[in-house]
């Protein structure tokens, strides 16, 4: 019975903008990169990799920060969504 | 929103409302930004509050209305295997009674939102979603207001109040702390599970309006530095799973994996079973402990909360040290706006009104517990299963003599462990709390 991330994440609610507050500063850096931390430590799994890209579903953010300090190349701009947007949390 | 205020408190968490109740009660002309759409909507715990701290604020909080889930009576402290678990309980009727609501439980989504509304009612201006970008300063460099993402959206201020959490994109920008390592903080994933409320009755041996909290260690975090726990709510539990973040990048487990591996665990299965998740969160715990504080006020500004890296691994406590540190930070800008001087100098009195109270002599207490736990992964893979082995052993009557099950144990000790290792295992961990 155990849940798959997209399940766990059709509970939440979001309020999404259509412009995303996370970007990937350098390509060719993530093409060089050994570990791909984003795509594990992430726990909405936004970071996937698609061909010889990392492709960002930022819709399903949880806004924990951990890809910003996590990536060892610190190669993801990020910010918080627009005020208001992104998750907005029933019970906390 | 080109105004001026005598104080921005940048978060509406426990921190930033807490200081925001003392200031509008002093008739401070106090506004708070929120990014999300209202208090409460970006924040998760496991839900463990304390009422002294709160009491310290709003000492009416339960007929002001406050939503709390269950008022704890029990705690459980369970060290598990991948298999089984040793638990620990201390319950006590005196916290149904004369000492009811020392410890409860609440969802932060609905208590943020209803202490935010005690800070209006006081007369703070709460105004959310809207995020705070940057800070104001003039030449000299002094805090002067901030900068939101909304237009026009500079707010001038004669004091700013950093109390927006772990998560500060906004401190690394301004460098009033700096970044953060994966190191320095904890990942946690959460899920909420509704149950009805007579099953959660049941199962954890409460009456209607009383809990249990379970806080976990051991093979649950995969050999990483991490805990979990089990809070009881109203008509829910909060289950909830977390690792040091650095590990989780070395190890490559997945949070949503762990924690479904989690719910799986035969210790865990049962209290859950038959239950249905309704959310789904993470946030960051700041575990980077007592060294990782930064400056606490500095020119026209203060830091309170998890912002300023206040948080207690040891004894779960994270909400009340923001209570407390929005409360003396509340008290030392009184102060400084009554003389006038806002000055790091002036503010600076809420630094010293913070190494005498329990919050930084407890945080100085335990500096060396982050870095114990951190180092010896031996407490989340080896030692579990040893403990495990021992207790089987031990539980097992098979004829086999007590003494020969103890050399069994021994024998084991010293395999996986070493029995020198184990002393220093100790020694360290005592050292680091003692
Ligand atoms: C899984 C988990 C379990 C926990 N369990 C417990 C527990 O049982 N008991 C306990 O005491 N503590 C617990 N804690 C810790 C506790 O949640 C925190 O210590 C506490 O929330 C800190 O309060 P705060 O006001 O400093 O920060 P927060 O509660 O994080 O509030 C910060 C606020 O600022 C807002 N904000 C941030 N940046 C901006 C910006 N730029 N502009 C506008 N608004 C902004 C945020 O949206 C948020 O509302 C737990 C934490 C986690 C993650
Ligand atoms: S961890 Fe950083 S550098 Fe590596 S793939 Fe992810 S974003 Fe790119
Ligand atoms: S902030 Fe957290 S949830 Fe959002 S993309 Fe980064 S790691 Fe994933």
């Amino acid at each position: 019975m155990t849940m798959k991330i997209e399940d766990k994440l059709f509970l939440d609610r979001f309020k999404v903008d259509e412009e995303s507050h996370l970007k990937i500063i350098d390509g060719e850096k993530c093409k060089k990169c050994e570990s791909q931390a984003c795509l594990f430590l992430c726990p909405a799994y936004v970071y996937r990799p698609e061909g010889d890209r990392i492709a960002i579903n930022h819709e399903g953010c949880l806004e924990c920060g951990s890809c910003r300090i996590g990536c060892p190349d610190l190669n993801i701009e990020w910010k918080f969504p627009k005020g208001g947007y992104g998750i907005s949390h029933k019970f906390g | 929103m080109n105004e001026s205020y005598d104080v921005v408190i940048v978060g509406a968490g426990p921190a930033g409302i807490s200081a925001a109740c003392i200031l509008a009660d002093a008739g401070i002309k106090t506004m708070v930004i929120e990014r999300g759409e209202y208090a409460g909507s970006k924040n998760t715990s496991g839900g463990v509050l304390y009422g002294y701290n709160l009491a310290q604020i709003l000492p009416d909080f339960v007929a002001r209305g406050c939503p709390i889930e269950r008022n704890i009576v029990e705690s459980r402290i369970w060290y598990l295997s991948k298999e089984a678990g040793l638990s620990i309980g201390y319950r006590d009727s005196i916290f149904a009674n004369e000492r009811k609501n020392n410890v409860f439980t609440v969802g932060r989504a609905k208590f943020d939102r209803w202490f935010a509304e005690q800070a209006k009612k006081k007369g703070a201006l709460i105004v959310a979603s809207t995020v705070v970008v940057d800070l104001l300063k003039d030449a000299s460099g002094k805090v002067t207001g901030v900068v939101t993402n909304r237009q026009d959206g500079e707010v001038q201020a004669k004091v700013v109040l950093l109390a927006d959490g772990v998560n500060s994109p906004l401190a690394a920008k301004t460098g009033f702390r700096p970044e953060l390592k994966p190191e320095h903080v904890a990942l946690a994933v959460k899920e909420t599970i509704e149950l009805p409320s007579e099953v959660i009755e049941q199962r954890f041996g409460v009456s209607a309006a009383d809990g249990v909290t379970t806080e976990v260690l051991g093979e649950v975090t995969g050999g990483m530095d991490g805990v979990s726990i089990i809070y009881t709510n109203k008509n829910s539990i909060s289950i909830s799973v977390g690792a040091n973040l650095a590990q989780f990048a070395k190890t490559k487990m997945k949070p949503y994996e762990m924690l479904e591996a989690y719910k799986l665990h035969p210790m865990v299965a049962p209290l859950i079973a038959g239950g249905k998740p309704i959310e789904y969160t993470a946030h960051w715990l700041a575990e980077g402990g007592f060294y990782t504080i930064p400056q606490l006020a500095g020119n026209g500004y203060l830091i309170a909360g998890d912002s300023a890296m206040l948080f207690n691994a040891l004894h779960r406590e994270g909400s009340n040290l923001a209570m407390a540190s929005g409360k003396m930070a509340a008290e030392a800008i009184i102060a400084a706006l009554k003389k006038n001087d806002v000055s790091k100098q002036s503010l600076s009195s809420y630094s010293k009104a913070m190494s005498e109270s329990f919050v930084l002599k407890d945080m100085n207490k335990y500096r060396g517990f982050p870095g114990f736990l951190y180092n010896t992964h031996q407490l989340f893979d080896e030692l579990p299963h040893v403990a495990q082995f021992a207790a089987r052993e031990m539980l097992t009557v098979d004829g086999v003599t007590k003494k020969h099950k103890q050399k069994l144990i021994m024998d084991e000790v010293k395999k996986k462990i070493g029995l020198l290792n184990l002393a220093k295992i100790a020694w360290r961990g005592w050292r680091s709390v003692k």
